[in-house]
């Protein structure tokens, strides 16, 4: 894994269409997320900002639309865990850490280095490159001394610390952050901006989806307003918080 | 892990009574230290519901897949066994088999070539539960059907086979089932040293069912498990494919609770489609939920205490055991969520001490 500059989309969505029956969720989206950017999405509740993490991880199934992972990998041809595999990392807005393992054995599950099989799993995790990367993430994370812990006796706010470790074990080229500090105190919501803002590479697009503006604020570069499905506004979020059709849709109901 | 004491105390026990019983029951037989063919007979029976218990804990305790007719593995292990003794006391000793007469055959039918084979019928009682459980779990777990709906479908599964294995047009006895086995390996049925290698071979599979899982859980693989029941969504976005993991411990669940038929049907004498009622489905879930899910000593645990109860009880009063079966299920619901190993932790102060949390 060379972290090699690169710039340019991580993940492009054109002209993408997506109904749940007659009930159509996003209408025609076309969006990209730039390597190297933190990529905040916001807006109301039903506006698609989680149906378009859905369709990201291949959890809802698109009408129409293409879905590119760096510019060349088609993800709807692929299943959840092959989009995983290929570099896409979702944290659910409920924090979803496997709480009858400890910190250290959530990690070493999320590291992936062989080829996938269930003889590959049985012959052990004693690869010293798994370790090595278990305690740069435990590091990153600021969950060193939580490490033999089992994951449920957590706090809320060290089990969303832990589900992004997880997904950073892998290396993702696009890690997706559904409402990362919903249910934080201040203190908490403080140290995953910093988290958030110290995830930021050139080879790694970072989507924050979230309510909290402040939080945003503080850590995208670019801010996405949706409604009803589709974009009303990009750009910087103090424009945002400026434009008159953002303050009518969404800041007027706040 | 806490339980690995225990797991230590339960192998140790089940690995001495495996070295013991044959000679507690062989040369020292009749002596005060003897242990009597009936004896015998009752500790394999329990090793075998003990072994039963395992399998499930397996996919139950660890993956988190509840079955709710392991019973069907169980009962095709039983068949299987009854259908290589039958045949091969027709073939060797001229013992025609009851079903025989009573469907009016000359012969038996071309399903039953071959099993005067032991070989043949050992094979088959691997291959046979691990191919039906492997076809079942496969068009499950693809199409991601889980929870109470897996149970419910297990349940009604075993009950069709259940029904259809009632009619005696069905080939295998019936409503009777089958009896009156006469040999088992050379081994004469009814002979007290027959009881005693019995029990010592059901001793031996349950230890080595029980070592085997030990191994299993405590590998990667077993942490995989676990993440399926505590998590499989996430485990899914974490580039997995639950259905493998799920689909590999199911199998083998199914072929552990099959090798426990197996051992079963030689030492009762018979089998009849009532193995595949919802009772006997039921109650193994109820030994693993008593003894502790996802520990396998609390498997081993649940199943001997409630089978030793239940022996007990059948003697004098085997119209209350409905009631106390009852009764322990409903304990383990509102009392020891985790079984027996919630006794060695007090709830009453967890309880005491949630409540004084605001």
């Amino acid at each position: 894994m060379t972290p090699e500059p690169r710039g340019g989309q991580a993940i492009q969505l054109d002209g993408l269409r997506v109904t749940f029956g007659d009930f159509v969720a996003i209408p025609d989206l076309s969006f990209v997320a730039n390597y190297g950017e933190i990529h905040g999405v916001i807006g109301p509740n039903g506006a698609g900002k989680t149906t378009l993490l859905d369709v990201v991880t291949g959890k809802t199934k698109p009408r129409a639309g293409r879905v590119l992972l760096d510019g060349a990998i088609d993800l709807r041809r692929l299943t959840e865990p092959q989009i995983a595999l290929a570099g896409v990392g979702r944290k659910f807005q409920k924090p979803s850490v496997f709480e009858a393992l400890s910190v250290r054995e959530n990690l070493e599950l999320a590291l992936r280095l062989r080829p996938r099989s269930i003889l590959s799993e049985l012959r052990g995790w004693g690869d010293p490159r798994r370790a090595a990367r278990v305690s740069e993430v435990l590091a990153e994370i600021g969950l060193t001394e939580r490490a033999d812990a089992p994951a449920g006796v957590l706090a809320h706010g060290q089990k969303q610390w832990l589900e992004i470790g997880m997904l950073l074990m892998q290396r993702p080229k696009l890690l997706m952050l559904d409402e990362p500090v919903a249910g934080m105190t201040d203190a908490e919501t403080a140290r995953t901006a910093d988290l958030v803002r110290s995830l930021r590479a050139p080879d790694r697009a970072i989507l924050v989806i979230e309510h909290d503006m402040a939080f945003v604020e503080e850590i995208a570069d670019r801010v996405t307003v949706l409604h009803e499905g589709s974009p009303i506004f990009e750009g910087r979020m103090a424009d945002a918080r400026a434009d008159a059709r953002v303050r009518a849709v969404y800041l007027g109901r706040h | 892990m806490a339980g690995a004491g225990l797991f230590r105390v339960v192998a140790v026990v089940l690995a001495a009574l495996t070295l013991a019983l044959p000679i507690l029951g062989g040369p020292l037989a009749g002596t005060s230290l003897g242990v009597s063919p009936y004896l015998a007979n009752i500790v394999g029976q329990i090793a075998t519901f003990a072994l039963l218990a395992i399998a499930l804990d397996l996919v139950w305790g660890f993956a988190g897949v509840l079955s709710l007719g392991h019973g069907l593995f169980f009962a095709l292990g039983g068949y299987l066994i009854a259908m290589h003794m039958l045949k091969a006391g027709y073939v060797h000793q001229g013992v025609v088999p009851d079903l025989m007469t009573f469907m009016g055959w000359t012969e038996l039918p071309v399903h039953w070539t071959l099993f005067e084979s032991f070989p043949y019928a050992a094979l088959l009682i691997l291959l046979l539960p691990g191919l039906v459980a492997f076809a079942y779990g496969w068009m499950s777990f693809r199409s991601r059907v889980s929870g109470v709906y897996f149970a419910i479908i297990t349940q009604a599964l075993t009950y069709v086979a259940m029904l259809l294995m009632f009619r005696n047009d069905t080939g295998f006895g019936g409503n009777n089932g089958m009896t009156g086995f006469v040999s088992l390996l050379g081994m004469r049925m009814g002979d007290p040293s027959t009881a005693v290698w019995l029990a010592t071979a059901s001793l031996a599979a349950t230890l080595a069912a029980f070592l085997l899982c030990g191994r299993l859980v405590a590998s990667p693989f077993g942490r995989v498990l676990v993440a399926v029941r505590d998590d499989e969504a996430r485990l899914r976005f974490l580039g997995y494919d639950p259905v493998w993991p799920k689909l590999a411990a199911w199998t083998l669940s199914g072929v552990l609770a099959a090798i426990a038929g197996a051992l079963y049907v030689p030492q009762v004498g018979i089998i009849n489609p009532r193995s595949l009622s919802p009772e006997l489905s039921i109650e193994i879930a109820v030994w693993v939920a008593l003894g502790g899910r996802g520990t396998l000593s609390g498997a081993v645990i649940g199943a001997t205490v409630i089978n030793v109860l239940k022996f007990w009880l059948t003697g004098f009063a085997p119209d209350l055991w409905p009631f106390i079966l009852s009764g322990l299920v409903l304990l383990v619901v509102v009392g020891l969520p985790n079984g027996l190993a919630d006794l060695r932790a007090p709830r009453l102060l967890r309880l005491g001490r949630v409540r004084h949390d605001p």
